[in-house]
């Protein structure tokens, strides 16, 4: 005979069983269906004529090669901002710096500024960088933009990285009469360089998918421009460009080709990002 | 000839005092042996040898350490040159992920030996002392992680060996080895008393008597009895000496 309790529990268990799957196919559903749609509108529009030229009113056609160069240029700018500076500023935390309180009360900061929404950082890098500093909106501003947004992305992520190196490597290399800078180039950087490049890597899929920040720091422009002219001059990344031929054009299947472009390019960075941690998965295991 | 006088060395972690007034020579070229229980300062008297604490916060230590007549913890003091001449191994093997080559030439290479051929000859002499050369010979270019624990032990001690100190440091190093490793890391410490000044922490007293040719008995900080293994083990001049040695506590 089942108790009554042992009944219950039976049920609820199935029920619970029942809904969790339920709500696991419906969001494997909604995912697949907007995915699907996107897919369908946009892949039809992607032409060799979209992807290499730039817009031209005299034969009426629209090219983003100027944005998908822009997006690129903006996470060069950006990156090449934030990887030496984060990197060097969480080593400094985590290796150098000795005042612990002070050190707990910056990972706090860097921890709260990840949380901040996107059009926030656009707002102060539209004073700071345009008004104050006097740049133009371009590729240069929003690129210095987007480092700030991202730094403390990177600068947390690598305190990670580095806390999960074993101190048994630090004291051995020290006791071996190694120096502080000797050490970490030697045992703590390479240990901790998959876990640091990982998080580059999702910073670079954040910078890709960012609009809000842009829209004031970068600009609108949709015109093929060389690196060193975009810096200064208004361009429009690949979000911003979705955004302007689906509202301001009224040209959907363009957008829904960028929004297809974005959602490629966004798979490869996490294709990317798997690749690096199960090489580290792997290593880790040849570790133990 | 002592190659450490230690005198009247006090030391505290923050407010709490581990280590009161320790005072004594460790005889050069001679094996000696720290015993004592579980948290009586033993690591933290070896550590403070090679000024490993250094990197702990809120250590402050009063009293001298002197290392062949200098004074370790005088301004000035280059820890380089110190750690250089008086290396440690730990009680947990940390070979670095790296070759086993790599391993060897670690310290070397921070000393300023960059030739190929130097590098070579003091990797296979360092791997020989620590009796693992036959044993990786073929793989020195291998991942020192793919080595059993005892073997990587070895390769640790080899590394140290490897910059050429006059004093090895051990902190329970066969602790976590089987009987066969142990056996062959304590065949190596007779031997390396030729050469060097071993220091070594060991919680099991048949390896001090075994090995060591003078004890130190360590309890709640403070130091007890340092005498001969022998006269420690089988005359104890104190009392809590004789309680440990015969298993009584600890
Ligand atoms: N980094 C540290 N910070 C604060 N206290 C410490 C630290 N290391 C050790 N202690 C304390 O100092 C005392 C002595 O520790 P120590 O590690 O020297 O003991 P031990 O004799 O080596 O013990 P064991 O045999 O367990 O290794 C202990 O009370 C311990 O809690
Ligand atoms: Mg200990």
């Amino acid at each position: 005979m089942e108790s009554r309790a042992s009944r219950r529990r039976r049920i609820s268990g199935a029920m619970l069983h029942a809904f969790a799957f339920g709500s696991g196919a419906v969001v494997c559903l909604v995912l697949a269906l907007i995915i699907g749609y996107i897919f369908v509108r946009g892949i039809p529009g992607i032409t060799a004529e979209l992807l290499t030229t730039q817009p031209s009113y005299i034969h009426d056609t629209i090219g983003v090669l100027p944005n998908i160069l822009n997006t690129l240029y903006i996470v060069l700018v950006a990156m090449a901002v934030v990887i030496p500076l984060g990197v060097c500023a969480a080593v400094y935390l985590s290796e150098y710096a000795t005042n612990r309180p002070l050190v707990r009360l910056i990972s706090f900061a860097v921890e709260t500024l990840t949380g901040i929404p996107s059009v926030v950082f656009g707002l102060v890098g539209m004073l700071f960088f345009i008004q104050m500093m006097g740049f133009s909106a371009g590729v240069l501003s929003g690129g210095l933009t987007l480092a700030v947004m991202v730094l403390p992305t990177i600068i947390s992520n690598t305190l990670e990285s580095l806390r999960a190196v074993p101190d048994a490597y630090r004291e051995g290399a020290l006791a071996l009469g190694s120096g502080r800078w000797h050490m970490v180039r030697t045992v703590v950087l390479p240990n901790a360089l998959d876990g640091i490049a990982t998080g580059c890597i999702l910073a670079v899929g954040r910078i890709v998918g960012e609009s809000a920040a842009l829209l004031y720091t970068a600009g609108f422009g949709i015109v093929l421009n060389g690196f060193m002219t975009a810096l200064q001059s208004s361009s429009a990344t690949l979000t911003v460009a979705l955004y302007i031929y689906a509202t301001e054009r009224g040209e959907l299947t363009v957008a829904f080709s960028v929004a297809t472009i974005l959602m490629v390019i966004t798979m490869l960075l996490n294709l990317a990002t798997h690749t690096v941690s199960s090489k580290l998965g792997e290593k880790e295991k040849e570790h133990e | 000839m002592n190659s450490f006088d230690v005198d009247i060395l006090n030391l505290w972690y923050g407010d709490n005092h581990v280590l009161h007034d320790v005072s004594l020579g460790i005889p050069a070229r001679r094996v000696t042996a720290l015993i004592g229980p579980s948290g009586c300062g033993k690591s933290t008297f070896l550590k403070s040898l090679n000024r490993m604490l250094d990197l702990v916060e809120g250590v402050r230590i009063e009293g001298s350490v002197l290392f062949d007549g200098q004074d370790i913890y005088a301004p000035g003091v280059d820890v380089t040159t110190l750690r250089k001449n008086v290396g440690m191994v730990f009680q947990k093997a940390n070979a670095f992920p790296m070759s086993i080559y790599d391993n060897i030439a670690y310290g070397p290479r921070i000393h300023g030996v960059r030739k190929r051929g130097e590098l070579d000859e003091l990797v296979e002499r360092s791997l020989r002392d620590a009796a693992l050369w036959d044993e990786v010979k073929d793989r020195l270019t291998k991942s020192a992680l793919g080595l059993s624990g005892g073997q990587q032990q070895r390769l640790c001690i080899a590394r140290a060996l490897a910059v050429g100190p006059q004093v090895l440091l051990l902190d329970e190093s066969t602790s976590a080895l089987d009987p066969i490793s142990t056996e062959k890391i304590e065949e190596l410490v007779s031997r390396l008393k030729r050469d060097y000044t071993v220091v070594m922490v060991t919680h099991n007293m048949q390896q001090a008597l075994r090995v060591s040719d003078y004890a130190a008995f360590f309890l709640l900080g403070d130091l007890v009895e340092f005498a001969p293994t022998e006269r420690l083990f089988n005359s104890p001049g104190d009392r809590r000496t004789a309680d440990y040695v015969s298993g009584r506590f600890g």
